[in-house]
């Protein structure tokens, strides 16, 4: 019942966290905004070279073993700093291929996954049961489609205890118009039709339920981290501007929405680390959706609490604002996970 | 990180449930609130105490089993889990308890800790009063030197079970010179049946004597029933308050327990179209698992040997905050019997109530939490 980090996932976290500052992720994401990749691109490379994406993948593909709990650490940094890029997207991807590897088809997962560990490919994923868009489709190299098979395909025998119905898992040609999010550092679109077929079949369907479980806990992790940094900036910020002669951070009205922010955040973060060591769907559920809500709730109020001075793009905390309320409803909405907790 | 048990702790699961299921009472007790129920209570302890399932985490001269905190929380578990009593003896074993391991004396703790394991003797906190609560330091109460002793004059307030027990712990100023209020007080212990004490029972919003005043006119106090050295009570009060807010006073076994009851009871009774209640419902089961896996988190800091320190207060926050909304939900759940005050939820609803009150108000918390573990300004503005 050790739930607290190892001392090497805390050295991993510390050095995620150096490198990334380093990097100034803020003019990398106003970039990525703009259409200029290259930033990105170029953090996204040291991201991999720190090993992130090969925490996805196995060893027999060039990873370092599929350590879930590892990346939920990663995740956390990367939201804190606002990387950009189809970051959940690529490990969910590869987890997808992973897990059909697993199953008996290794195809696509020799080819496809080296480069994903490596970082040399970005991918993106859009699984038409949970949402039409995938993220960031014009920067990514891989544009993987997960739709329900169809419905005249031969019914196929079982393989152990597959979720119901098939999948077909295809590399899509090409996406529609972009669409700008309310984050404008993740662009979404429509994948085109066709392409390739990578796999068919009840185990694809398998792949695709346990991926959709890795985005999410992703995505809660990812959460986390922009709601750590919303109420690290937001301290930051309220110590120092003052008004009727003191700090506002004296007021105790600021002090009680800061106190339930950080009490939000610090209970999400054991739901996130259970959920990796157990890797239920009941539990990943729970992660993301508290994670989900404490970083809304830690952006409404950092918002609130920097005065009009938040509610403008240029302060960079615009970046951490905006995102948070996209990844809450990203990969399972709130009330979507509330009924898988009880399913 | 692991989320597995101990071997000795799953060890001390299953004995703890093997003894559970042979010996919690088939039909709930009466609540511990009334005479009645106070002396049924009073006679699970000591059946508990039998077995030495009362306080297992105390040492086993004492009527323990040594258990560390890990194997504590895993007990808890197994206890709720089991539907077992309420614990009439829990101001004692959670914050009188581990005062005296801290800070009492060799005689005072062989002296005191098996007669409250045994539930024989319950204690009462004697710590508010009628003009000092949330500023408990400007309390003034007073112990004034004597012979052999000290004597108590003045009046608590909102003393939990002083309606029905048999001792209580409390701080006094004993120099009521010096000017600054942490200082000059003591702390020390006395008979609620002693010449000088006036139990009044007060009543709580359901009518039960929950809590009582005390009212002190020259009470005496021997010695040997100071606890630390005079003057030095604040400190010594405050050093276990962290015990009262945080995981002793509640254990996340018991949330897991009332979370899997409410679970149990939307699956037989909710219409499965309401997806506002189901939602209310998936937070519950989601805020006991937050709040299970949040101690586990805090004990394994512990075990590495960091303080509990101002965390206790987010702990504080969450739990009472939580507890109400699940009752509010069973309520809710329950319909138009939601109403009827005779069910096991309608108890737990008016307890939780109270939650955000005691134990230091849930506002006085969140001034901790900005102020000691945001780095916040101090003030109250
Ligand atoms: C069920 C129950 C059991 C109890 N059991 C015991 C017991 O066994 N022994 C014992 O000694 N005491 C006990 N108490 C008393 C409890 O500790 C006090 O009620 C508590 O400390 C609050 O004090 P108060 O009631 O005087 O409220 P007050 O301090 O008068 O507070 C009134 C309101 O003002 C708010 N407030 C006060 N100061 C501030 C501030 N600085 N900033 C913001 N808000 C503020 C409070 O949060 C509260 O909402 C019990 C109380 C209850 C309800």
């Amino acid at each position: 019942m050790r739930l607290q980090p190892t001392a090497e996932q805390r050295q991993f976290a510390r050095s995620l966290d150096a490198m990334l500052t380093a990097c100034d992720t803020p003019s990398a994401a106003r970039a990525w905004a703009a259409g200029d990749r290259a930033p990105g691109r170029a953090i996204w490379s040291r991201v991999a070279g720190a090993g992130v994406f090969a925490l996805a993948v196995p060893e027999r593909y060039e990873g370092a073993g599929t350590l879930p709990v590892e990346l939920a650490v990663a995740f956390v940094e990367l939201g804190r700093h606002a990387v950009p890029g189809p970051l959940v997207e690529t490990v969910a991807a590869a987890a997808l291929l992973t897990r059909l590897a697993e199953t008996g088809d290794a195809a696509a997962a020799k080819r496809l996954l080296p480069r994903l560990a490596s970082g040399e490919d970005m991918a993106t994923l859009a699984v038409t049961a949970v949402g039409p868009y995938a993220v960031d489709p014009d920067a990514a190299d891989l544009l993987l489609v997960a739709d329900p098979a169809r419905r005249d395909a031969p019914a196929r025998a079982r393989r152990g205890p597959a979720p119901s119905g098939d999948a077909v898992l295809r590399a899509a040609p090409g996406h529609g118009p972009l669409r700008v999010s309310n984050d404008p550092v993740r662009g979404r679109a429509r994948p085109a039709p066709g392409g390739e077929v990578l796999a068919e079949g009840p185990q694809v369907a398998g792949a695709v339920a346990h991926a959709v479980g890795i985005a999410a806990l992703a995505t809660a992790a990812q959460s986390l981290g922009v709601g750590l940094a919303l109420l690290d900036r937001t301290v930051a910020y309220v110590r120092q501007r003052t008004q009727f002669g003191v700090p506002v951070g004296s007021f105790q009205a600021v002090k009680h929405r800061l106190a339930d922010t950080l009490l939000a955040l610090e209970f999400a973060r054991p739901l996130l680390y259970g959920a990796a060591l157990t890797g239920a769907r009941a539990d990943i559920a729970a992660a993301k959706v508290t994670a989900g809500e404490a970083a809304y709730a830690a952006a409404r109020t950092a918002l609130q609490l920097h005065g009009a001075v938040g509610y403008t793009e240029e302060l960079d905390l615009s970046l951490w604002l905006r995102k948070a309320r996209p990844l809450r409803d990203a990969w399972g909405t709130p009330s979507w996970c509330r009924a898988q907790v009880l399913a | 990180m692991d989320l597995d048990p101990s071997p000795a702790a799953e060890a001390l699961r299953a004995k703890a449930r093997a003894w559970l299921a042979e010996h919690v009472p088939a039909a709930p007790l009466p609540s511990l609130e009334t005479a009645e129920g106070f002396a049924a209570h009073r006679a699970w302890e000591a059946r508990l105490a039998a077995d030495r399932w009362s306080v297992v985490s105390w040492p086993e001269r004492y009527g323990g089993r040594g258990a560390d905190l890990e194997q504590w929380l895993v007990f808890e578990e197994e206890y709720w889990a089991a539907g077992a009593p309420g614990r009439v003896s829990q101001n004692g074993i959670s914050l009188l308890a581990p005062t005296l391991f801290e800070h009492g004396t060799q005689e005072q703790r062989a002296r005191t800790l098996p007669p409250m394991a045994r539930g024989e003797v319950v204690w009462a906190q004697a710590w508010s009063e009628p003009e000092a609560g949330s500023d408990l330091a400007s309390l003034t109460s007073r112990a004034v030197r004597t012979d052999g002793g000290w004597l108590l004059r003045g009046q608590k307030a909102w003393s939990s079970r002083a309606a029905f027990a048999d001792r209580a712990f409390g701080i006094f100023r004993s120099d009521p010179v010096t000017r600054r209020p942490h200082h000059g007080l003591t702390y020390l212990m006395f008979d609620l049946r002693a010449p000088g004490v006036t139990v009044r029972p007060v009543a709580r919003l359901d009518g039960r004597p929950a809590f009582a005043e005390l009212f002190l006119d020259d009470v005496f106090v021997p010695d040997e029933d100071v606890i630390g050295e005079p003057g030095q009570g604040w400190r010594i009060a405050m050093s276990t308050t962290g015990d009262e807010r945080g995981l002793t006073l509640r254990s996340p076994g018991r949330f897991l327990a009332s979370a899997d009851r409410l679970v149990r009871l939307w699956r037989a009774t909710a219409d499965p179209g309401d997806t506002a209640l189901r939602d209310r419902v998936a937070d519950a089961a989601i805020g006991a698992r937050a709040y299970q896996l949040f101690t586990w988190a805090g004990a394994a800091r512990l075990a590495e040997g960091s303080a509990a320190g101002a965390e206790s207060s987010l702990n504080k926050v969450f739990w009472s905050e939580y507890d109400i909304a699940l009752h509010e939900t069973a309520l809710e759940l329950l319909g138009a019997d939601g109403e009827s005050a005779d069910t096991e939820w309608a108890e737990g609803y008016v307890f939780a109530l109270a939650g955000t009150v005691y134990a230091g108000t849930n506002e006085i918390q969140r001034d901790i939490i900005a102020e000691r573990l945001l780095g916040l300004p101090k003030g109250r503005l």
